[in-house]
């Protein structure tokens, strides 16, 4: 498919265009809260930040809710009970190549041979228009997960050249979406000035692995009695805010709430996560992970090994967001693997 | 990555079933018998565990207790200790719940066919393990010697008490069981933790499998037993614990290290236990 370059003027025609006509659903996009940046519906296309660092939320939240009504029912002799899951064409505008790589991992999870109508009744028509991460946050580490660029997982993938934006297209949807703004075709010097913005932006992660990615899950396998785990964890407040920013966490609770009439009610799924309390525990009072070493050890193993051995993508994409969001600053991946290789 | 999928193919959807009997086991057990609205059969291996909804409070993972061998219906043996266990306490002949499953992987029984077994079950333990004994009692002449051992903590813990006398007359297995504490003296059975049974059963551990069931504290224990007495790692069979809350491996409360309890497990051998550090 061929590459187009669009200038500034005509990208912010082109999603007004895509606003005003809804003709790929909804559109969200990247824009500012207070100084930080995070993804929502989109008024104008003067509101979107391409040139963000990173979002509060990773972009699954459309298609994985924070919370979900999975279930409706009247509590009646004979219970009826509907099942709830509806399709919602959405527009994404602005998702880094790592968020990609993020509901790359998704679509295994959610996928297989048991797949969840909830997740993809959403994501089946989503719109996916990335951009590249050109300013990363100073916790990010995506360049050392291969996760900075991405080939696959996008309609339409933006590269700020400075003055114009080069327009990689990576589906047919893409290509017929684009071919309605004004652009130019991409030559030669356009493709090389596109792969020289992303080596440089490559340069500016501040924090990287000191091994190769390929390398963690034998280095986990090598540590599991590492002190590591426990010098790290012994600040963690338990609070779970690494695993509620993560794009690849993808574990929920699921809970039942009646209404007040209490002739009904409805099963909803929110997201849940493994370094919280109560994780692991069964109704026999045993929880399974009752010590933070061992639910900040689960996370690590889980990012940087069961998940890959399972679903062939690594658990983590380094985009910082845990990090950022820790208080006790002890939850980038990328830190205490460089510590378990360092202390092996 | 397009899948056509409609709401009805919720993985959260139950099936509607009725209650059609209650029976009190002790003070904390009951035993259910439900029957499909839709009048199939579950279908489920021993072993393999269901997702009881009640609706209004919530679902939770049960192991089935009868036996495949037993049509028209399952049973479900449930001690009251969480929302919806307890709920379930409450509900009388004519009642209607949510089932999903069978889930899980349940007792190997290729492997199984044609060995002698060793059942060791430790208080509700038993209750995975009943489908199993239950299906090798109504399919005797498919395995060898059987060895049944049950522990409890005390003689008013023992549950399914008609049954457990069935096994001691029988000629078809050797049973024992004994009870951790007597605080009467009415009791005139064993007395002592279950690995004080072992010494008086003798078995060939070569063509022995041993099926384990009980609390998570028991398994460190009974396998050591289970290693002296010469069974190979692999010859020893376990069912495990876990939160499974959806049964179809995407919450991840069920994860024993990389596996999940809900698709590799709940059933495990030895020799996979072993290398994962987090199962018992």
């Amino acid at each position: 498919m061929q590459n187009r370059v669009i200038s500034r003027k005509d990208l912010a025609s082109f999603v007004d265009d895509l606003i005003k006509t809804k003709s790929a659903g909804e559109v969200i996009g990247i824009k500012a809260q207070g100084n930080k940046f995070n993804f929502g519906p989109l008024a104008s296309a003067a509101e979107l930040r391409l040139d963000y660092d990173i979002s509060l939320l990773p972009p699954k939240k459309y298609f994985f809710p924070q919370t979900e009504t999975v279930l409706k029912y009247e509590v009646d002799k004979t219970p009826k009970v509907e099942a709830v899951a509806a399709e919602k064409p959405l527009c994404i505008i602005g998702v880094h190549p790592f968020d990609i790589r993020g509901l790359l991992l998704f679509d295994a999870v959610y996928g297989g041979k048991d797949p969840d109508p909830n997740y993809f009744l959403k994501r089946n028509n989503a719109v996916i228009i990335g951009v590249d991460c050109l300013s990363p946050n100073p916790k990010a580490f995506a360049a050392s997960m291969g996760t900075n660029v991405t080939e696959e997982g996008f309609d339409l993938m933006l590269t700020d050249l400075g003055g114009d934006y080069f327009v990689t297209v990576g589906t047919s949807k893409g290509h017929n979406l684009i071919n309605k703004a004004k652009t130019k075709e991409a030559g030669a010097p356009d493709l090389e000035k596109r792969d020289k913005v992303r080596k440089e932006a490559e340069k500016k992660y501040q924090v990287s692995l000191k091994m190769k990615k390929e390398e963690i899950p034998a280095l986990l396998d090598a540590t599991w009695e590492s002190k590591v785990f426990k010098d790290r964890s012994e600040t963690c407040f338990s609070c779970g805010s690494c695993v509620m920013v993560c794009p690849t966490c993808v574990c929920f609770d699921v809970q039942d709430e009646m209404a007040l009439s209490l002739k009904g009610g409805e099963r909803y799924r929110r997201w849940d996560g493994c370094m919280l309390t109560e994780f692991a525990s069964v109704a026999s009072g045993e929880n399974f992970r009752e010590h933070k070493e061992q639910r900040f050890r689960h996370r690590m193993y889980r990012k940087g090994k069961y998940l890959v051995e399972r679903y062939k993508y690594l658990g983590c994409v380094g985009c910082g967001r845990c990090a950022s969001a820790c208080l006790a600053e002890i939850a980038s991946p990328a830190e205490t693997y460089n510590l378990l290789k360092e202390a092996k | 990555m397009v899948m056509q999928l409609t709401a009805k193919q919720s993985i959260h959807l139950p099936r509607t079933a009725e209650l059609i009997r209650v029976e009190k086991l002790s003070d904390r057990e009951k035993v259910f018998e439900f029957k499909f609205d839709d009048g199939k059969e579950l279908g489920q291996k021993p072993g393999q565990f269901v997702e009881v909804s009640i609706f209004g409070v919530g679902e939770a993972p049960i192991s089935v207790t009868s036996s495949p061998t037993h049509k028209g219906s399952f049973e479900l043996a449930v001690r009251a200790t969480g929302g919806v266990t307890n709920k379930l306490h409450t509900l009388d002949k004519g009642a209607k719940v949510g089932i999903r499953g069978p889930f899980g992987n349940g007792f190997p029984l290729d492997t199984l066919k044609g060995k002698d077994i060793l059942f060791v079950a430790g208080g509700i333990g038993l209750f995975p393990l009943r489908s199993l004994i239950n299906y090798v009692m109504d399919k005797r002449s498919d395995f060898g010697e059987v060895n049944t051992l049950f522990g409890c903590r005390s003689p008013q813990e023992r549950l399914f008490i008609g049954q457990l006398a069935e096994w001691d007359k029988s000629k078809d297995m050797c049973f024992l069981e004994t009870v951790d504490r007597v605080p009467d003296d009415e009791w005139k059975g064993n007395v002592g933790v279950i690995t004080t049974l072992f010494p008086k059963i003798s078995f060939d551990p070569k063509k022995t499998y041993a099926i384990v069931v009980g609390p998570p504290i028991m398994y460190r224990f009974v396998i050591a037993e289970c290693l002296k007495k010469g069974l190979a790692d692999d010859h020893i069979i376990m069912s495990l614990e876990r939160r499974m809350k959806c049964g179809v491996g995407k919450c991840g409360h069920c994860q024993i290290n990389g596996l999940y309890c809900c698709q590799e497990g709940p059933v495990f051998t030895y020799a996979q236990v072993k290398s994962l550090k987090e199962a018992v």
